[in-house]
């Protein structure tokens, strides 16, 4: 495929296969924009006391259940939201919330609020976004609230709480991605570069542990994990758990790659030069696929968020006082909460938009990762 | 050159004897237990003297470039020696090595290889590709490295600047010439060139052979060159050796491969070729004569 560049006599040949991939991704823009909105997700989960109006054990019991409130902006107030005013139905005790006239909250960037420690580093009491005047106080005397999108049954204020269950349900991925990866390409690679015997025994080994029924399993690993464990213990077992099931599609990419590759006369170039098996391996067959395997890893990232959802709804997973999009969605669990507080849900949109994202990205790499494929 | 096949006068650099090697055929079922065997190579007998150019020649599947890789010991041979002397005078068994004494030797025993774009992996620059023997080795690194790169490039006809390009920005010649840039920058003393120009057209096919002729000279190179056409093998090889299904049916100096065929098949091949005199009849009957031979046997 002659491109611009490539026809150009100076630079021609110059651009490493990377570059390359780099150019095709760039043109599909779908993978692009997830990439960038990807970017977003992980930064807002990285810097969560910043981003998350309150803190992650706030609440407020008298506002259980405060729907949504929109923002507005008017001249007189700026930027506000109406004050609530709690409401009991008289005759189906349903708590509901009626819009206050009065005194509206008043809201802000770059707010004081309540003090945090970031990373263990530095103290600060700045939040991003929030109300402005904390001080400020309803008639019956408690601070004034805002809840972006709504409160959960103890006036937990769900956005916040979803940005600090990004950090638990977005690194849940990488991190099983990770002992995938190892555990794929290690015992993938041995199978299709040794072969033979070897290479049967693996191959039955990942056939069997694909033909395990999964929701069992996680059953039956949720119910040997111990109740006392820590929340970080926990987290670690869960994501042990995910990837010691998903590493197997890894392992058959990498082996049949291998399979195909050894057999390519600069494997055997290499081997009567000398090279050691590891440099085979790593330095000219690995690289001949690390696109593929980038590929598979991120089509991936999505049923291992998706697992934890949903180890973590079946209240197999994580439990609180951890804070996970699945753990928030364990308020679900009844039609009536979801028909009568629908914001509940908006996890579920979180996981959506998130597995989205991950698999357009996969999409963009996959048509990239061939450089020299044409179109 | 003394006697037809015989042993070349001085020590040989490579001597090979017995050599064979029979592949498995996996019967069906379940267990697959192997009852025939292919043999692919069968008590092969060959020596190269240094600085000589030997040819093997035969047509396809007759077993040429299984030789040469066991040869090389690219795949284990069944059985046999392969003895090459190295230049500090020590002679070893290539067949026998464990891969850790092989390391050292594989210095000196270098491959051409014939599919020029196979043999160069794609993901590595000229410079990796063509540095790797000696980084491997530990011959050279940083500065020096890169002059020896450069240099052995110039001597294969091709830029300096070409080191930091990818292989697929060359063509078929270009990349023929990285692959022989990779093969002597070690200075080896014996190269193999499996098939080293098949896959050119004519001119660059003259052009590479007239190459590795300036570096036999220049590098006192020996090589064992594996070939199917037999015109390259007429004007490059000191003498000729004709495999059939895996046994050397003739072994000779060139001229006289050429003018006075001794092997039936030898005959058959030749006749084979087609000549650019219209008055010289070609032999449509190979198939016939091939059936008649194998008849025979």
């Amino acid at each position: 495929m002659a491109t611009p560049a490539s026809t150009n006599d100076g630079s021609a040949g110059t651009l490493s296969p990377w570059a390359l991939i780099g150019r095709r991704f760039a043109h599909h823009r779908l993978a692009v924009a997830s990439l960038y909105l990807l970017a977003v997700l992980y930064a807002l989960a990285l810097g969560a006391e910043f981003f998350a109006p309150y803190p992650r054990q706030w609440r407020d019991l008298t506002r259980a259940y405060c729907p949504p409130q929109l923002p507005q902006f008017s001249l007189r107030h700026g930027l506000h939201v109406p004050a609530m005013r709690a409401f009991v139905d008289p005759l189906t005790f349903k708590k509901s919330y009626i819009e206050d006239e009065g005194a509206p909250v008043k809201l802000g960037f770059f707010v004081k609020g309540a003090p945090y420690v970031f990373w263990g580093l530095l103290t600060w009491d700045r939040h991003f976004f929030g109300v402005k005047n904390t001080a400020a106080q309803r008639p019956d005397g408690r601070p004034v609230t805002f809840y972006f999108l709504g409160a959960d049954k103890y006036g937990e204020d769900i956005f916040s709480r979803l940005i600090y269950g990004s950090r638990i349900s977005l690194s849940v991925g990488l991190v099983s991605i990770a002992v995938t990866f190892l555990l794929g390409v290690t015992i993938g690679g041995i199978s299709g570069y040794v072969g033979g015997a070897t290479d049967t025994f693996i191959q039955r080994g990942i056939e069997v542990i694909n033909a395990f029924p999964q929701i069992p399993l996680w059953l039956a690993f949720g119910a040997v994990l111990p109740a006392d464990w820590s929340p970080l213990s926990t987290y670690f077992a869960i994501t042990l758990v995910l990837s010691l099931l998903g590493w197997t599609g890894l392992a058959r990419v990498v082996r049949g790659k291998i399979l195909s590759l050894r057999e390519e006369d600069y494997a055997t170039a290499a081997r009567l030069l000398g090279a050691s098996h590891t440099r085979i391996l790593f330095r000219h067959l690995l690289p001949g696929f690390a696109s593929h395997i980038i590929v598979v890893l991120t089509m991936s990232v999505p049923a291992m968020i998706l697992g934890e959802t949903s180890l973590s709804f079946l209240q197999l997973g994580l439990r609180p006082p951890i804070v996970s999009w699945g753990v928030m969605l364990q308020d679900c669990l009844s039609i009536q909460t979801v028909e009568n507080y629908p914001w509940l849900l908006m996890p579920v949109v979180m996981i959506v938009l998130t597995v989205l994202c991950f698999n357009f990205l996969g999409d963009g790499l996959r048509d990239a990762a061939d450089p020299y494929s044409t179109r | 050159m003394n006697e037809p096949g015989a042993i070349p006068a001085a020590a040989p650099l490579l001597s090979v004897r017995g050599l064979c090697k029979h592949f498995p055929v996996l019967s069906r079922g379940f267990r697959r237990p192997s009852s025939e065997w292919v043999k692919a190579v069968d008590n092969v007998n060959f020596d190269i003297a240094q600085g000589e150019t030997l040819g093997l020649v035969g047509e396809s599947g007759c077993g040429k470039t299984t030789t040469a890789r066991c040869a090389l010991r690219a795949i284990d041979p069944t059985a046999g020696e392969v003895f090459f002397r190295l230049p500090d005078g020590r002679v070893v068994d290539l067949a026998r090595l464990s891969a850790g004494e092989l390391k050292p030797v594989r210095r000196h025993v270098q491959m051409i290889f014939q599919d020029p774009v196979s043999s160069l992996n794609p993901r590595m620059t000229v410079r990796d590709i063509v540095g790797e023997p000696l980084v491997i080795h530990g011959l050279a690194r940083g500065d020096e490295l890169e002059t020896r790169v450069a240099e052995v490039l110039a001597r294969v006809g091709l830029k300096p600047e070409h080191r930091t390009r990818y292989p697929h920005a060359f063509s078929g010649g270009q990349r023929q010439r990285i692959g022989i840039a990779r093969a002597i920058i070690m200075r080896p003393s014996l190269i193999v060139c499996d098939e080293a120009t098949s896959a050119l057209d004519v001119s660059v096919q003259a052009q590479v052979l007239d190459l590795l002729k300036e570096l036999q000279r220049e590098f006192r190179l020996t090589y064992l060159f594996v070939a199917h056409n037999l015109d390259v093998v007429r004007n490059f090889c000191d003498r000729v050796a004709v495999m059939r299904k895996g046994r050397i049916v003739e072994l000779a100096p060139t001229p006289q491969i050429f003018a006075a065929p001794q092997h039936a098949y030898t005959r058959i091949l030749l006749s084979a070729v087609p000549s650019p005199d219209p008055d010289v009849k070609m032999n449509f009957n190979v198939g016939e004569e091939l059936a008649k031979l194998d008849a025979a046997e």
